[in-house]
């Protein structure tokens, strides 16, 4: 008898799906306990948080480590809201500016023939291994070079250029047949046109993955806010948590250090609910029939 | 005529421009600069290959812990993450759509929570003393007699360091693979039960892996990356750079620890640009393994 195959993607639960559930429930424990950490210690009041016997959950949820971590960033002479704003600010325009790139130059090597292309790929292709910490120097030194240090430049042009963006929204558009766009060029559709009506509604889930990641890379950059700036009021909230994050063995630190931690992770939670549900939607029209 | 064969260049020129300045630029500086000494105030000097000689010679310390440290450390969080990330992939795919999800975004989340303000979370549960609640658990529980310093415990430190990489390994690389899985032509599934497949064993290894080498390389690239990229974990766990007897010490920290702490710029980019061939070295191994041609 041949086998019955492809429980990929079920539409239903069924009796065999339990041993998978057997799997990932303890697992999925494990990596959500220390999540489940930051939430609760965030709101321990100071009692809870030197409690002996330590307690995992919160007793009586307080907004008291709120409080003081605002009541620092006050009293630092930088309010908490330049920091917000600098940090929002270069992350909307860095995921922007990333996307409409890495969608631009994806169009370019997946859908035309140039000379340069092979060439331009494989260069992509190494340079998904590039680890920024590691040249962390003379990206500095660059960044003096061209004069944008302590300008929101500095924050920005960087991290715009992103290998993985390129290479994924490059992947996700080689799956769309040359066919739509032959017949979109008889139809006397030029590339722009091709790009804008064609291309990019398609490669949605691309997109989408394309901006978590620019996302993820802003919003907790501290290379930026570090080596490139000098002035106070030029720094992102990273930077500021990161200060803060290196004082902790103090008392109070321990509470302001889970909020800081909250404050940095639900941005990304929020994000990533968000386009993780359109990922999902989209890869359930394309066609697994 | 002509504008289309000017269009792709336009097309690519924006990125093309920020992507030679900040990436192609910094690495061919990186390379220069390793063959000069240079301590950021006089001009460098050209001294040809003796920083790389003194890093096989004289460096003890690379040789002694960074070294293999790091080995073991990408060996288990690299491979073994990928291994992981894959297996979750493929078991979430085998599941409906809403649980997919939950367990989706519980996976994913600890990536993003990269960065040292989760490396304060660890130090609270690791703390040393008995109301730390690693070892309150572990006392409750008997394994342990006295609490243990976890963090500045040289016996210790590379494992704690490998459980949370490991943790926080199921990053974007996972999504794609997730996706590879769901996205994989159910006929083939058909076409592979009529050809004899018995078992969801033999369609993961004929049928699923072969039709999805495109996420399973880039899944690969990523997890080599992040694996390397998180060698800073062991700095913020332990709060200083060297790491308690180097027990940590991994190639990103000696970089940094030549680089910001002593000054000694050729040094440093030296190892850096070695870096960067390891893991040009593990890339080009999972390009072998999971090229199409």
């Amino acid at each position: 008898m041949a086998f019955k195959s492809s429980g990929i993607n079920p539409k239903k639960f069924h009796r065999s799906q339990i041993k998978f559930y057997l799997f990932l429930i303890p697992f999925s424990v494990f990596m959500a306990l220390p999540i489940v950490f930051i939430f609760n210690h965030a709101f321990k009041p100071l009692d809870e948080l030197y409690a002996f016997p330590p307690r995992f959950f919160v007793q009586n949820p307080t907004l008291e480590n709120f409080e003081n971590l605002f009541q620092l960033a006050e009293a630092s002479g930088i309010p908490m809201s330049r920091y917000l704003f600098n940090s929002i600010f270069v992350t909307i325009v860095v995921v922007f500016l990333s996307i409409l790139l890495s969608t631009m130059a994806g169009y370019a090597l997946s859908k035309k023939q140039f000379k340069a292309k092979r060439v331009l790929l494989e260069i992509n292709n190494v340079a998904l291994m590039f680890v920024p910490i590691a040249v962390m120097i003379p990206r500095f030194l660059t960044v003096s070079a061209i004069g944008i240090e302590d300008t929101f430049f500095a924050h920005i042009l960087p991290l715009v250029a992103m290998p993985v963006g390129l290479f994924l929204v490059k992947q996700f558009m080689d799956q769309i047949p040359d066919s739509l766009i032959e017949a979109a060029v008889i139809d006397g559709a030029n590339d722009l046109k091709i790009y804008w009506t064609i291309i990019l509604p398609l490669i949605k889930p691309a997109i989408a993955t394309a901006a978590i990641l620019a996302f993820q890379l802003v919003w907790n950059d501290l290379e930026t806010s570090t080596l490139y700036t000098t002035s106070e009021n030029m720094r992102t909230l990273a930077f500021f948590m990161n200060t803060l994050a290196a004082q902790t063995n103090v008392v109070v630190g321990q509470g302001m250090a889970a909020v800081a931690s909250l404050i940095m992770f639900v941005p990304n939670l929020i994000l990533f609910i968000i386009l993780q549900s359109k990922v999902m939607n989209t890869m359930a029209h394309s066609g697994l029939k | 005529m002509n504008s289309d064969k000017k269009n792709p260049y336009l097309f690519l020129l924006p990125y093309i421009l920020l992507f030679t300045l900040f990436i192609i630029v910094p690495v061919l500086m990186a390379i220069s600069l390793s063959f000069t000494n240079f301590n950021t105030i006089e001009s460098p000097d050209f001294v040809g290959f003796l920083n790389y000689i003194n890093l096989l010679t004289q460096d003890e310390i690379f040789m002694q812990y960074v070294l293999p440290n790091t080995i073991l450390f990408a060996v288990i969080v690299g491979p073994g993450g990928y291994i992981l990330a894959f297996l979750l992939a493929w078991t979430l795919a085998q599941l409906t759509r809403g649980p997919r999800t939950i367990f989706a975004l519980i996976f994913y989340s600890p990536s993003m929570t990269a960065g040292i303000a989760m490396a304060v979370v660890w130090r609270v549960m690791f703390s040393g003393n008995q109301a730390g609640y690693v070892n309150s658990i572990f006392m409750q529980l008997g394994f342990i007699s006295e609490p243990v310093v976890w963090l500045q415990d040289t016996r210790f430190i590379l494992l704690i360091m490998i459980i949370v990489a490991l943790w926080s390994s199921m990053g974007v690389g996972f999504l794609a693979m997730m996706s590879g899985v769901l996205n994989v032509d159910e006929t083939l599934y058909e076409a592979g039960a009529i050809d004899g497949i018995k078992n969801r064993f033999q369609e993961l290894i004929y049928i699923t892996i072969p039709s999805m080498k495109p996420q399973m390389l880039f899944g690969a690239v990523m997890s080599i990356v992040s694996t390397f990229a998180a060698g800073a974990i062991g700095v913020q766990l332990t709060g200083a750079n060297p790491t308690p007897s180097y027990a940590g010490q991994l190639m990103v920290n000696h970089v940094e620890d030549y680089g910001f702490i002593r000054f000694e710029m050729g040094y440093a980019a030296a190892l850096s640009v070695v870096l960067l061939l390891i893991i040009y070295l593990f890339s080009y191994i999972s390009k072998k393994l999971f090229s199409e041609t």
